[in-house]
């Protein structure tokens, strides 16, 4: 198959990279043209992949490789790896981000480091992009980490905030945690079958299914411990809700739509690592991780914690369908995710600016009439979030519980079910709470709708949160996934497809989306304090408290590493510095003191102490 | 008693080592500088036997090398003294410590 333009896949990586240098080297000072160089860079890459796919079809499979280093008997490409699921990762990357993108225009337009932001956001731009297109893990491995710098970098933005510092750090040093397990487990694919190369390890696991021998499992869980960290599965998920410290467009690219779905997608790409204890084990992580997030966010009252822990459930969700052997659902998921998350965030973002950077949503209340367009967007984004037919998130919530289904896991079904309801439960808390009901504060009252360049973002992303469902994404992802095309063709037959695939998931899920929703309206709708704490007791305190992990890595973890970071620095201070090296110092101080006293500036000495040497010498050599 | 080259070579060591101590002990930069020509000298005999009793002119040939150096050199260790005394309105070793750290 003859490609055509196949040189643009190096531009659309490299121009957000060529985009944060420039800013960072030249334009740093003029607002301006910083953010129109980061905006222009995104929309083009957005616009070169749709000609691409244009020219070429979504489904081509084709790499396109420089030689990068080759040491021994390890050879690794720069290369591209372009087919379905990159092409269609690339497109949510350069379109949803470049959406949001357009929106921190505005939204970051009082920023005095305004320049600095869209540099950090182009470095993540190309990172990710990095991540979505390399064809070798160690490729995508670098791209992981430069993800991770970059989300350092956003998380810590306003570094003036202490906070803002610790959950950087927090997010930074927890995806290390992670990328050390994806380390080993690359090590290891690499020892045990001698490439790095997706293609090539693809196909030597597909001629040998146990060509990874006895420690298949571990070398899966391993590479999963990557995923781990980035999508935040337990036990590493504690992040994630700290990283709202960053800006609100930054919670929406990062912590919603691409990075943290990074973990999944490249579940996806490898998906021929793992056997079934792996997936098993993957599975149950995602779905407690899932269960787990939405728990607490019932009981937050930050409105980007509880959309921030509704992205960890999401995640889990995403995770349990690979766990289930399937990727489609998953992919699928994350596509709509990132169009309803992303618009969520972006719509609290508004409702932020409106009330003057306030947060907590027992502040607000009332905001329909004050922000009719973010009103509107949050609810196209809430009902699809919580799987409301005909919208994005019912499609694709819905394949995964069918998946459940289909795989006889009715455990993880019931579960996926409760925690759907769930879901419709505490995005209508906040919804209620924000947009119903009294204004709870002088602010509220005052609140106002935020400009064009603001809505707009929300209105594109709220179209797609509508449409995602219906426009085909999962059957490009099936195709992909099982080489099979997709059953029903027409629209119509789209609309109707899961109530007669799976009407069991289609209806129970339904059916949870009806319960959260009458809950949370009868608790909410005309709530001005939570009434939950009365009835649920302890349980809700614990809820609110995130079931006290933070307080348990304190207590554990953190103190574990503080004893052995101290023995070290013991170890260091008093062995390596003070015995060690204070005895090298000191010898040579005391050898330095003593020779000095030869120094005597005095001729005679000199003469004498040479005579001597040479009296020396000439024993030694005629002596004997 | 017959003169051998012992005899020579005994005269020449005690010349050495008179200059050596010369060198050592005055604190006088002539003097110093006389007891370092008895060295050269106590060598240029030491020399001249050799050639003597082994019956070859190589010594004879490097002593009057030696003789010409150290006229040389007297010429400019003299003007360097003198140059010193000059500055310093001193001649002796103890005063010249400068290079001391």
């Amino acid at each position: 198959m003859r490609l055509e333009y196949i040189s643009l896949a190096w531009w659309i990586l490299f121009l957000p990279l060529i985009s944060a240098a420039f800013i960072t080297l030249f334009t740093l000072r003029s607002k301006v043209i910083s953010s129109l160089i980061s905006i222009g860079a995104i929309v083009a890459g957005f616009i070169m992949t749709l000609v691409f796919i244009h020219a070429n079809g979504i489904h081509v499979n084709v790499e396109t490789t420089t030689d990068w280093l080759s040491v021994g008997g390890l050879n690794v490409d720069l290369g591209l790896k372009l087919d379905a699921l990159s092409l269609m990762m690339t497109l949510i990357v350069t379109g949803v981000g470049g959406a949001i993108h357009i929106y921190s225009y505005d939204y970051m337009d009082e920023d005095p480091s305004k320049a600095r932001f869209f540099a950090c956001l182009s470095l993540f731009t190309f990172s990710m992009l990095g991540i979505v297109l390399a064809n070798n893990f160690l490729m995508m491995f670098l791209a992981w980490e430069l993800v991770g710098v970059s989300s350092y970098l956003l998380i810590g933005f306003w570094y003036e905030k202490p906070s803002a510092g610790d959950a950087a750090k927090k997010a930074f040093i927890t995806n290390r945690l992670g990328d050390f397990g994806f380390l080993a487990g690359i090590l290891m694919v690499w020892g045990l079958l001698h490439s790095l190369n997706f293609t090539d390890l693809a196909s030597t696991m597909k001629a040998d299914a146990g060509a990874l021998g006895a420690s298949a499992t571990i070398a899966g869980l391993l590479v999963f411990c990557g995923a781990m960290g980035k999508s935040a599965q337990f036990p590493l998920h504690v992040w994630l809700p700290d990283a709202m410290e960053g800006p609100t467009p930054v919670s929406a690219l990062i912590h919603a739509a691409t990075m943290v779905a990074a973990g999944v997608y490249m579940l996806c790409r490898t998906l021929f690592l793992y056997d079934a204890t792996a997936l098993q084990v993957i599975s149950y992580i995602g779905g407690f991780t899932a269960l787990l997030a939405a728990l607490i966010a019932v009981q937050q009252n930050d409105i980007k914690r509880i959309i921030a822990y509704s992205t960890l459930s999401q995640l889990g969700y995403m995770v349990m369908a690979v766990g289930l052997a399937g990727p489609t659902p998953a992919m699928f998921h994350l596509t709509t995710h990132a169009f309803f998350k992303a618009l969520l965030f972006l719509s609290a973002g508004s409702v932020i600016m409106g009330m003057h950077h306030e947060q907590d949503i027992w502040q607000m209340g009332n905001l329909r009439k004050k922000m009719p367009v973010t009103f509107w967007t949050f609810l196209i984004g809430a009902l699809a979030l919580s799987g409301l037919w005909p919208l994005s998130g019912f499609f694709s919530k819905d394949s995964i519980l069918g998946q459940a289904v289909e795989q006889h896991n009715y455990l993880l079904f019931a579960n996926g079910v409760f925690i759907a309801g769930l879901t419709t439960f505490y995005t209508f808390r906040l919804f209620f709470v924000v947009f119903f009901g009294k204004e709870k504060s002088e602010a509220a009252s005052h609140a106002h709708e935020s400009s064009l360049i603001i809505t707009l973002p929300l209105v594109v992303l709220a179209v797609f949160s509508l449409i995602g469902g219906l426009i085909g994404i999962q059957g490009i992802y099936h195709y992909y996934f099982s080489g099979e095309a997709e059953t029903p063709a027409g629209f119509a037959a789209v609309l109707v497809e899961p109530f007669a695939h799976s009407p069991l998931a289609a209806l129970l899920g339904l059916l949870a989306f009806a319960v959260g929703l009458v809950a949370a309206w009868s608790q909410y709708a005309k709530a001005t304090t939570d009434p939950l704490p009365a009835k649920l007791g302890g349980l809700a305190v614990a809820m609110r408290d995130k079931f006290y992990f933070d307080e348990l890595y304190e207590a554990t973890v953190i103190r574990a590493h503080d004893f052995i970071a101290s023995v070290m620095g013991g170890i260091d201070r008093y062995l390596v510095e003070g015995f060690c090296i204070g005895l090298i110092r000191g010898g040579t101080d005391l050898t330095g003191r003593v020779l000095r006293l030869v120094q005597t500036g005095n001729l005679q000495t000199y003469a004498f102490l040479f005579v001597f040497g040479v009296a020396v010498l000439l024993y030694l050599v005629l002596g004997k | 008693m017959h003169v051998g080259l012992h005899h020579y070579l005994t005269v020449s060591i005690l010349l050495f080592c008179l200059g050596l101590l010369g060198v050592i002990l005055r604190r006088n930069l002539l003097v110093i500088y006389m007891s370092l020509e008895l060295m050269l000298n106590a060598a240029n005999l030491a020399l001249v036997s050799f050639s003597r009793f082994n019956d070859k002119l190589d010594g004879q040939v490097l002593v009057f090398f030696i003789i010409t150096v150290a006229a040389a050199e007297v010429a400019v260790g003299l003007a360097l003294i003198v140059a010193l005394y000059r500055k310093r309105q001193s001649a002796h070793v103890e005063d010249l410590t400068s290079l001391k750290l």
